[in-house]
């Protein structure tokens, strides 16, 4: 299909290597040769996977329902001419760019991506990105305890509970002690008065999973009193267009979730991690850095730099494992903000604002139905629902409206909560739609009662 | 470079300058110039204990890393901030300007594990076959 | 020379994409809003012409030949991106219940199943998202199996000096303490240096068959029993599974986990970097520690996320998959079949052979037998008699649109170069490769100066990486600067 061998090539070939025949050369030893049958479907034409892919697509209800599901993936608008120039070819089959003389298209668009989340987090450095905003924050969190000797973790539980549960996942396997912070009535974080001083880091997702704005200065000030690091996480990168940098903030570490910045949501990914910090840290940074220098004739020039800290040099002493990253998704988010600026993406940022607040005034006009929480938000807020949450989004999704993330899902005992998103792609008729069955399955309680 | 006979070597490839109680440390030239251009130098902290052929420190280059092995035991006391400015002293001057630290030692400390200049070179002239 | 990004755009240049909502202050007090936002506004056309312009200064596999050991950079079908892109992926939520996600998670369950009938394992998970990512998740699970079993005590990760570095890397993140291995003279892992390092403390031992010489270690199951034998766990980094897809499977060696590359192997673009994705399988005993959730088949033949792995680690990323990527393996390997699958390995293998039989009188092959799918020769004689090196050749290869080979590992080898065709190029390419290294040797003998000074014909030449990893170290050069005001960039 895609190698180009004739029966007389092949032959040919054998001849200059002085082999008999292909199974001379490829055929496992002794034992190992596979006996039984695979479990593989036989091969077909490519018509036929096309229309078989396609056929598995069209099962997907969910990508074509009316959506209220936020929760660290976000729809957005995705303009086209970003995702046109990034998956050219010549970016999309390219190799890792460590030739830097073949690679500076590449190694530019990354340098680019690293200065945009330098602007947008507000820190001195960025990396050339991770895997996603879960893993962003574990290497966040092995940053902070490499700076401060400790492993010793807070984190808030306000923190998305995918990203908790990843970090306690490698925090088994390293060694690291995590001590949860617990939420607050009002959706925020109930920050204690002192911090024991043996924690490296406080860990603070803003806005936090129930999309509220944390008070995250007065979170570094306990971090910094207490000997600690402050952490930013944001799973919705579109805030940091509008919110107060992490930096200005008072954090050290800001990691979290790009998607936003023009990649689709997809069933989980990829999508791209960020990493950023202040100079002080730079040589903890996990992964891959580009740096500007010039070349022998004096031209400017990027390469990828600071390698001592990576696994194909440290080897065991490694500051991370990681060697593929999301070099394409962070080059499609680099695309989306030089296609979109700044004014557009204050323009969609407000158009969040405002599109969240439609439906929470449209919700909170149904009764039994309000928000759960008074503070200040971005695009995402829980409504306290009449019914349980779980068996009205079930209801709803028979009605072709995917509710939101009814909260019992990660937090067991928040039975009538329901965390619910909209963003510039929820339209008046969206919101009508979903208030409408609401309030039906709303009086469909009242009824029963 | 021809080795300086005022002192003595590691295998690891470190040069040590005993003066009283206070031994000088660096790499040697073999060392540099295996590494490459030097982008980064760590060093211990004035005051912190350094055990005898336990890793101090780290050399890095564009290429390669490698770690700075205490040749005797005790306490640092002077680091060359020099070095930590500008990495490329090292390479420019390896048994000069690009001393690395300064060990306040105790006086028969242990040195049979140290190398004059003659064996060091064997040990030099090896590893190039 | 292209500009920045940052170095173009004047402010209220481009579109607002959105219908106007008014300023972020009339929702949000003004406390909690951010100052100027430093980004530029670009036209359209600016961004056009500045990624397009970018684009002309990339190698990539639809130009140009990657020879690169260990990378497998074969062709990546186009199909494949169409199906990628329908939007009944694209458009699904990861948190979409599993009733309106059916044709996503019954893509998954297959996919799971076909891996691990191709590679004799109990089950994948397709989480992982690259192939460290993977290696990490593999080193998480044998810890928790040995912390259960009463064994914690084994912290030994074995690891031939030939290794990938991420092996170690991962071995370290969970505190093991990685010992080497050495290879015998003919290139294979040394068996009996192998078992004089075994003991009880023996957790894990990490190997690719082949291995990063190219060589089918021949002794792989006494080694799997050897391992075994003590206690230990074998891991396989599937790196090299270009070499025996459809032809052999780790399972049958012995190996209880591994990883795969679906962006080496199965044809999923490498994308400048990535993204990647990494499926770890695992045997029948290490299976009920994968991370959660798996895709299962339920009773009334629908598929759902299951978080019942009964002792999962927990999960290594908030989201399921890498699913856009793993959509594009799926098509590749439905393409195909498995016969398929091992008749690329075939040709594969015989494309690297051909390559080595055809440079030996230019550079030397140390392992000069029969090679899988990848091999090593050396540029050490070159350098001895001309001064040139390894590193020159790779130079000198760019300047005739041919990407470097992998250089400089396995360490074993001095100035080593690690060649991997792939089965997707043709007899043609492979002979102008050969061809182009001969052009080289020679110019190295006549002129070694101008060979060290290519590439000559690159957008750049020879960049100073001292100058940038001084200034790195400093936390400066890694990002744009303003330099004053301009436009909307200050």
């Amino acid at each position: 299909m895609y190698t180009p061998h004739t029966p007389d090539d092949i032959q040919a070939m054998l001849d200059v290597i002085g082999a008999p025949s292909l199974a001379t050369l490829s055929d496992p030893p002794r034992g190992l040769k596979i006996k039984q049958r695979l479990d593989v479907a036989p091969s077909r034409s490519e018509s036929e996977v096309y229309a078989d892919i396609a056929r598995m697509a069209d099962l997907n209800d969910g990508a074509r329902m009316v959506s209220f599901l936020g929760a660290g993936a976000y729809r957005h608008y995705r303009p086209p001419a970003a995702a046109w120039f990034a998956t050219r070819s010549e970016f999309l089959t390219a190799y890792t760019p460590y030739q830097a003389e073949a690679s500076q298209g590449s190694l530019q668009a990354i340098f680019e991506w690293q200065t945009y989340m330098c602007l947008l987090t507000g820190m001195d450095v960025s990396n050339a990105s991770v895997y996603d905003g879960s893993t962003a924050m574990v290497e966040g969190v092995i940053m902070a305890a490499h700076a401060e000797g400790s492993k010793r973790i807070a984190i808030s539980q306000a923190v998305h509970p995918l990203y908790r549960r990843t970090l306690q996942t490698y925090a088994d396997g390293m060694g690291f002690e995590i001590v949860e912070l617990p939420c607050g009535a009002g959706g925020r974080t109930a920050l204690p008065e002192k911090l024991d001083g043996s924690f490296a880091a406080l860990v603070m997702q803003s806005p936090n999973f129930f999309g509220c704005i944390e008070e995250v200065d007065r979170a570094a000030r306990l971090a910094h009193d207490n000997g600690a690091l402050l952490i930013h996480v944001a799973t919705e990168a579109l805030s940091l267009a509008v919110l107060k940098t992490p930096r200005e903030l008072g954090a050290d570490i800001a990691v979290g979730e790009a998607q936003s910045f023009g990649l689709p949501v997809g069933y989980g990914g990829p999508y791209v991690g960020y990493v950023s910090t202040t100079r002080d840290h730079v040589r903890r940074l996990p992964g891959r850095l580009v740096g500007q220098t010039t070349d022998s004739g004096g031209r400017r020039a990027f390469v990828l730099t600071l390698q001592g800290r990576e696994q194909h040099i440290r080897r065991e002493l490694a500051t991370s494992n990681i060697c593929t990253n999301q070099a394409l998704c962070a080059l499609i988010a680099t695309a989306y903000l030089a296609t979109v600026g700044a004014k557009g993406l204050r323009a969609i940022a407000a158009a969040n604002l405002q599109r969240a607040r439609a439906l929470a005034s449209a919700i909170e006009k149904l009764p039994g139905y309000e928000r759960a929480h008074d503070a200040p938000f971005f695009n995402e807020f829980v409504i306290r629902t009449p019914v349980a949450a779980a068996e009205l989004a079930q209801r709803l999704q028979r009605a072709g409206v995917l509710a939101g993330v009814p909260l019992s899902r990660f937090y067991p005992a928040m039975t009538h909560a329901l965390l619910v998103c909209a963003t510039e792609v929820t339209s008046d008729a969206d919101i009508d739609r979903f208030t409408r069955a609401l309030a039906e399955e709303g009086e469909r309680a009242v009824a029963a009662v | 470079m021809s080795l300086p006979t005022d002192r003595l070597y590691t295998k690891e490839h470190e040069w040590v300058k005993i003066d009283g109680a206070t031994a000088v440390v660096g790499i040697t030239d073999h060392a540099q110039s295996s590494l490459g251009d030097i982008v980064y130098v760590e060093l211990p902290k004035p005051g912190a204990s350094v055990i005898r052929s336990k890793a101090m420190g780290v050399v890095e280059s564009v290429k390669a890393v490698s770690d700075i092995f205490a040749p005797v035991s005790g306490t640092i006391a002077e680091i060359n901030g020099g070095v930590q400015d500008d990495p490329a002293t090292v390479n420019r001057d390896p048994f000069g300007d690009g001393w690395l630290v300064k060990i306040a030692t105790a006086s028969g400390e242990a040195r049979e594990a140290l190398l004059d200049a003659d064996a060091y070179q064997r040990v030099v002239d090896e590893e190039r076959h | 020379m292209p500009s920045l990004l940052f170095e173009r755009g004047a402010a209220g240049r481009g579109s607002a994409f959105v219908a106007d909502a008014g300023a972020p202050e009339r929702y949000l007090d003004a406390a909690h809003v951010r100052g100027e936002l430093p980004i530029p506004d670009l036209t359209e056309l600016e961004v056009a012409r500045h990624f397009t312009e970018l684009s002309h200064r990339n190698f990539n596999v639809d130009l140009n030949f990657y020879p690169l050991g260990s990378c497998t950079m074969k062709y990546n079908p186009k199909v494949n991106e169409a199906v990628a892109n329908f939007p009944g992926f694209t458009e699904l939520h990861p948190l979409a219940p599993d009733g309106a996600a059916q044709g996503a998670l019954e893509l998954l369950w297959r996919m799971q199943r076909e891996l691990s009938s191709l590679f004799g394992m109990e089950t994948f998970s397709l989480m992982p998202a690259a192939g460290a990512h993977g290696e990490l998740t593999a080193m998480l699970m044998a810890r928790k199996y040995f912390k259960e079993r009463g064994e914690a005590d084994r912290i030994t990760c074995i690891v031939p000096d030939t290794a990938h570095g991420t092996n170690p890397a991962s071995a370290a993140m969970v505190g093991y303490q990685v010992v080497s291995v050495p290879s015998t003279p003919r290139g294979h892992t040394d068996l009996r240096a192998l078992r004089d390092r075994l003991d009880s403390s023996i957790a894990v031992c990490m190997m690719t068959n082949p291995n990063t010489l190219g060589l089918f270690e021949d002794e792989i199951v006494e080694m799997t029993q050897a391992v075994h034998d003590a206690g230990g766990l074998m891991y396989y980094d599937g790196a090299n599974a270009n070499a025996i897809v459809g032809l052999c499977r780790p399972g049958d060696m012995g190996f209880d986990l591994m990883h795969l590359n679906l962006h080496k192997t199965f044809s999923v673009p490498h994308g400048g970097g990535g993204p990647g994705s990494g499926p770890v399988g695992a045997s029948r005993r290490l299976a009920p520690y994968l991370p959660t959730p798996l895709v299962e088949r339920t009773a009334d033949g629908s598929f759902a996320l299951a978080e019942s792995v009964p002792r999962s680690i927990g999960a290594v990323r908030a989201f399921w998959t890498h699913f856009l990527a793993v959509v594009r393996a799926y098509a590749y390997i439905a393409a195909h079949g498995a016969e398929g699958l091992a008749q690329n390995s075939r040709l594969a293998v015989l494309n690297a052979n051909y390559v080595r039989v055809k440079i030996k009188d230019l550079l030397s092959v140390p392992y000069d037998d029969f090679c899988r799918h990848e091999f090593v020769c050396s540029a050490e004689r070159l350098k001895k008699e001309t001064g040139v090196r390894a590193l020159d050749l790779a130079k000198g290869l760019l300047d005739a649109g041919i990407h470097a080979p992998t250089m400089y590992w396995p360490h074993v080898v001095p100035e080593c170069l690690m060649i991997e065709p792939t089965e997707t190029e043709s007899r043609d390419t492979l002979d102008e490769f050969v061809e182009t290294i001969r052009l080289l040797v020679d110019r190295a003998h006549a002129d070694p100066e101008a060979v060290k000074a290519l590439p000559q014909k690159t957008p750049v030449h020879r960049v100073d990486e001292a100058l940038v990893g001084r200034l790195a170290n400093k936390g400066i050069g890694l990002r744009w600067e303003p330099q004053g005001p301009r436009g909307s960039s200050t």
